[in-house]
């Protein structure tokens, strides 16, 4: 009986711990959204990591998913509790999309091309490309007062970063959504 | 070859160096196409021509430079062995060629945008409308100070006080009374929670009594008991007024914020 009542007590805790994560991480109260995981331990306490692994699986069934980025950009298979302590959890979609969610996202698909021919250029540089680089091969497709409204607007969003010599690096958002490895691999299968 | 003529030779030849490992930085080039060898043998022989503080400065920019660019080979070398690097000139070259919508396909196969949720709920209008009860009109709070033009005089005591010159009467009658409370609050335990000390109904007397407070420690009839594992603070007050003078004084802040206050009194209400 004893043993029956702990064990719903664990369970209402948890319960209430899930709906605490979920809304750290839903709502967004910094310039970035998402949470980082010692703001988690703060809240929800040392177990924080299997809270999350519970709020993973009940996302799973509405397509969604907790994403963790590590600080380093690295994808360790067994974080320490160092590296989740420092590493940030965002909410992102699981399932892959297709052309036609574009337009319900907000987005042209120019934009889109012009984003991932941006990223995927960056990438291939080693993660740093100067500006001129990226303008020039987004000219060729795209007219050129287009071409700076979207740089802006990937800047503006967090897909990338420029320094004050103009060159262009992957920002904290390219790392939270766009699987990277997977983008140059696609590219590179792809047969024209 | 003259002495002037050899400087400008070599404070060019620096220059170069200089010149030419930046570009390569900038341009992310590849960073092999440098030689270091030779460049470092080019230093090495000038380095023994150079007396002047600008050349010598110059020297070590080329140095630094050099160094720069050993670091950009290692990394080149570090990011070729990862399974991430593939042929930039082969990704280029399909990036111009893919159409637009195939590239966009190809893209969203590998983009997972974040979800996240921007709107009031009914505990955060809650929380606001707590705050704006509890904020003072800002006509109250940017009342504007009125300078008038006063002749020299013969001063007063309550002007003395009023800047700060004298302690006033009251004013530490009220903090003796306070003592008195404190010593009531604190019971046999001879201590009490800070907040639950100076926590009042409203956020400005509780801001009032914080105020106080920090006078019942500055003139020594209480003292604090900080707890920095446990994050907790306790008040304690003293048998009598007792100052200490032979060790240096510390300054403690508190924060006493309207979230910590609404908090505090969140629980008492439970």
């Amino acid at each position: 009986m004893a043993k029956a009542s702990k064990r719903i007590g664990r369970k209402r805790r948890y319960a209430t711990m899930l709906k605490k994560a979920a809304q750290l991480i839903f709502y967004r109260r910094h310039m970035e959204p998402g949470v980082k995981g010692w703001e988690l331990r703060k809240k929800l306490g040392s177990d924080y990591p299997k809270v999350i692994a519970l709020l993973d699986e009940y996302l799973r069934s509405i397509g969604l998913t907790v994403k963790t980025v590590f600080e380093d950009g690295s994808s360790p298979e067994n974080p320490t509790i160092d590296q989740l302590d420092k590493a940030r959890f965002y909410i992102t979609l699981r399932e892959e999309l297709g052309l036609e969610d574009m337009k319900f996202m907000g987005w042209r698909i120019d934009d889109l091309a012009g984003l991932a021919v941006s990223l995927a250029y960056i990438i291939s540089k080693g993660g740093k490309a100067p500006r001129k680089d990226v303008e020039s091969l987004l000219k060729m497709k795209i007219p050129e007062w287009r071409v700076e409204m979207n740089l802006s607007r990937y800047l503006r969003m967090g897909y990338l970063m420029e320094d004050e010599n103009e060159q262009l690096y992957l920002g904290w958002r390219a790392g939270a959504e766009v699987d990277q490895k997977k983008l140059i691999d696609l590219l590179l299968e792809y047969e024209i | 070859m003259s002495g002037k003529h050899s400087r400008r030779m070599v404070r060019e030849e620096l220059r170069r160096i200089i010149e030419l490992c930046r570009a390569v930085e900038n341009k992310g080039l590849n960073p092999f196409r440098v030689n270091v060898n030779d460049l470092i043998a080019v230093i090495r022989l000038y380095f023994p021509r150079l007396e002047d503080p600008e050349d010598l400065s110059l020297d070590a920019e080329a140095l630094n430079q050099i160094a720069s660019i050993i670091k950009m080979q290692s990394e080149w070398v570090k990011r070729r062995a990862t399974s991430l690097y593939r042929d930039p000139f082969l990704i280029e070259e399909k990036l111009r060629r893919l159409s637009t919508q195939d590239l966009t396909e190809i893209f969203l196969k590998t983009w997972h945008p974040i979800v996240e949720l921007e709107q009031v709920t009914i505990g955060s209008l809650r929380m606001a409308m707590d705050y704006w009860e509890s904020l003072t009109p800002l006509s109250e709070r940017w009342k504007e100070e009125e300078f008038l033009k006063v002749m020299t005089e013969r001063t007063t005591r309550e002007e003395l006080v009023k800047q700060g010159f004298l302690r006033d009467e009251a004013f530490l009658s009220e903090i003796e009374k306070m003592w008195m409370e404190l010593k009531e609050d604190a019971g046999s335990e001879g201590k009490i929670d800070y907040w639950d000390f100076i926590g009042a109904d409203s956020y400005e007397e509780t801001i009032e009594r914080a105020y106080l407070t920090s006078f019942l420690v500055t003139y020594g009839y209480a003292s604090l008991e900080i707890q920095p594992l446990e994050e907790k603070i306790f008040i304690k007050p003293n048998e009598k007024p007792f100052l200490k003078t032979s060790s240096q004084p510390v300054s403690f802040p508190i924060s006493v914020d309207y979230e910590r206050w609404r908090e505090w009194r969140k629980r008492q209400r439970e």
